[in-house]
């Protein structure tokens, strides 16, 4: 078996100095390479603190976590910025696109933010990814004139155009409508398949749920349930 | 194109009603800067070229002679003296052609023309004024004070018995070009002179007193055979006038007196003018690094939550600082480009604007290169330092806090 691609062990996050608040209480989660997981929960269980420290944006308090074969607790600021781009994606629920930009350009930006410099490589994957998405007539459209479910195709696109070997997926679905939500999930349920990216989806959507490989629930900070569905 | 100007120009093209109204402001910032700085710059250098335009940068004489006391005072020993000041009489600057051509090997020395200066009087029938006598020698008289250019009539040669006069002393007595004038020495000695040429050289006590004469007949008139009452000097940075002055009396003994020292006053009232000019200047520049800053520090603020996804996804800090930074600099370069065109334009309009009867300009403007290369790399360099603040504050965000909290 390949090495996984995220090794979470008993992470532990608190805030505030004199009255602590314990957002994540001993959290150990593990994903393997392909695997697309549901990650759910009420509000308030911990779910974007653990998907904040999964996606270097934010450090455990004690805890050790392993992205893409590196141990995130010993980087600075400069190396997990490096790590961040090399090794992860971001689909947001509001799907953050720059509103300045172009469809295009949002799906360039990333690697052309992390490069410095622009290569026709990168054009190339940006649209070819677009195309894929099924926005090729839609690439040189400002993100502003999209609707809700082609802005969140671009941002996919966006969290795969530099290949990362996990996508982290914050509500995806959470703000369209049941056709567009299930065109959303069909697309990371392809690239999934087509390139074995892993996928951790948090979602409030049972059908969704459902519809992953695995669902991890979590409660008061706590993985309260962790089961793989049969195919 | 490299990722920080992409963003940073598409951002600024964005927000485009807030970039245009900031360039307005860098604009006329630096269009201020420049119509102050040419139009003092210009006052200054028509005032200068004015004052200068009648005297020489240096005039070397001999020494004021001081009374002398009797008894030397000695070790101990108290005197009481009293002494009268020595009446100051007209005399030769010993060894002067040594002197001149000593002088005329200076660095910085441009010109130098020996000449017998002493009052008089002139006489035409019942007409009598008091005059100051030149003897001049004519060609190096010209290399100070350009006579032949300010000629209003007639021709600036001195030979024989020929006088060059004012314009004022020429309507005084009532005289033109080819008349005769009874000139008369404070030495008593007196001859009847041809006038050559009348001369306007703008100074009004200059024009009604100055009677060139050639340097023999004045020497004739003052009873100074062969002698130099003065060596003027024309240098060739007006304000390097004073150091060469302050060399020349250590190096020859005799009184260097500058043109700054003669027209203490103009030069203070220049200097005051130059600290008011250098006041609004710095308020001026406080000003466009304080609209600048704000509007880049505002536009921080309203793009924290993307700043925060372009850090997400892996865009190094210092490309983020980098996009702020490049904004102030394209603001700086388009602001001052905008500006100095600007205020070379109000310049150019007010010069034609305000000018007197005759058509000249009331107040002459100085427009050069170094003006508008200085105004440039100001307001660059303003623009760049308002930048940093809003920039460090952009590439500081903390990109979980910026996507969550915006």
């Amino acid at each position: 078996m390949s090495e996984p691609v995220l090794v979470v062990e008993n992470v532990v996050k608190e805030y505030g100095d004199q009255i602590k608040t314990r957002a994540l209480d001993g959290v150990s989660l593990t994903l393997q390479v392909g695997e697309l997981t549901a990650l759910i929960g009420p509000s308030g269980s911990g779910k974007s603190t653990l998907l904040n420290i999964i996606g270097l944006l934010d450090k455990a308090t004690s805890g050790r976590v392993v992205v893409a074969g590196q141990i995130a607790g010993d980087l600075d600021d400069r190396a997990l910025t490096a790590l961040r781009a090399r090794a992860l994606g971001f689909v947001f629920q509001f799907h953050h696109l720059l509103p300045a930009f172009t469809a295009l350009e949002n799906v360039m930006l990333p690697a052309w933010g992390e490069r410095g410099l622009l290569t026709r490589q990168m054009r190339t994957d940006s649209e070819a990814l677009l195309r894929d998405v099924g926005l090729a007539d839609r690439m040189h459209y400002r993100a502003t004139n999209l609707s809700g479910g082609q802005q969140q195709r671009v941002a996919i696109a966006r969290a795969l155009v530099r290949k990362p070997p996990l996508v982290l997926a914050d509500e995806p679905t959470g703000n369209l409508d049941t056709a567009s939500s299930d065109e959303v999930f069909a697309l990371m349920r392809r690239f999934n398949h087509d390139l074995g990216t892993t996928f951790l989806v948090v979602t409030h959507d049972p059908r969704i749920a459902a519809s992953c490989d695995r669902t991890v629930e979590m409660v008061d900070g706590k993985i309260v349930r962790d089961e793989r569905h049969k195919p | 194109m490299p990722f920080e100007w992409f963003v940073a120009l598409r951002y600024m093209r964005a927000a485009r009603g807030q970039t245009v109204m900031i360039l307005a402001a860098v604009s006329i910032g630096v269009s201020v800067l420049v119509f102050l700085s040419a139009l003092i710059g210009g006052l200054q250098t028509s005032l200068i070229a004015k004052t200068l335009g009648s005297q020489p940068h240096v005039t070397l004489r001999m020494p004021r002679e001081e009374a002398r006391a009797l008894v030397p005072a000695g070790d101990g020993t108290a005197i009481a003296r009293v002494y009268e000041q020595r009446p100051q009489r007209l005399r030769s600057i010993d060894q002067w052609p040594t002197i001149l051509a000593d002088v005329e090997t200076m660095a910085g020395v441009i010109a130098v023309s020996p000449s017998v200066t002493g009052a008089g009087f002139a006489v035409r029938a019942e007409a009598k004024s008091a005059i100051v006598i030149r003897g001049v020698d004519p060609d190096r008289f010209r290399a100070i004070i350009d006579v032949t250019a300010r000629l209003t009539a007639g021709r600036f040669e001195l030979d024989g018995d020929d006088v060059v006069i004012g314009a004022k002393l020429a309507t005084e007595l009532g005289v033109a070009v080819g008349d005769k004038l009874r000139i008369a020495s404070s030495e008593g000695v007196d001859q009847v002179a041809t006038i050559r040429g009348i001369f306007a050289l703008g100074n009004e006590n200059v024009d009604a007193t100055w009677v060139l004469t050639s340097l023999r007949q004045a020497q004739a008139l003052f009873g100074l055979p062969s002698g130099v009452t003065t060596i003027e000097l024309k240098v060739a940075k007006v304000f390097e006038a004073e150091r060469i002055a302050t060399s020349l009396r250590e190096r020859t003994g005799l009184r260097a007196d500058s043109w700054m020292t003669v027209n203490a006053e103009l030069l203070a009232g220049l200097s005051a003018q130059s600290s008011s000019k250098a006041m609004i200047q710095f308020f001026v520049i406080v000003a466009v690094a304080l609209g600048i800053a704000s509007v880049l520090i505002v536009s921080v603020v309203q793009k924290s939550r993307e700043i925060g996804i372009l850090r997400a996804v892996g865009t190094p800090a210092r490309r983020i600082l980098m996009v702020f930074l490049i904004q102030g600099g394209v603001l700086g370069v388009v602001g001052s480009i905008l500006g100095s065109g600007l205020g070379a334009l109000f310049s150019k309009l007010f010069e034609a604007l305000m000018s007197d009867p005759s058509g000249a300009p009331k107040f002459p403007v100085q427009l050069d290169l170094s003006l508008f290369v200085w105004s440039t790399a100001l307001a660059i360099g303003v623009g760049l330092l308002s930048a940093v603040i809003p920039a460090r504050r952009a590439s500081r965000l903390d990109p979980a806090t910026a996507i969550r909290n915006v």
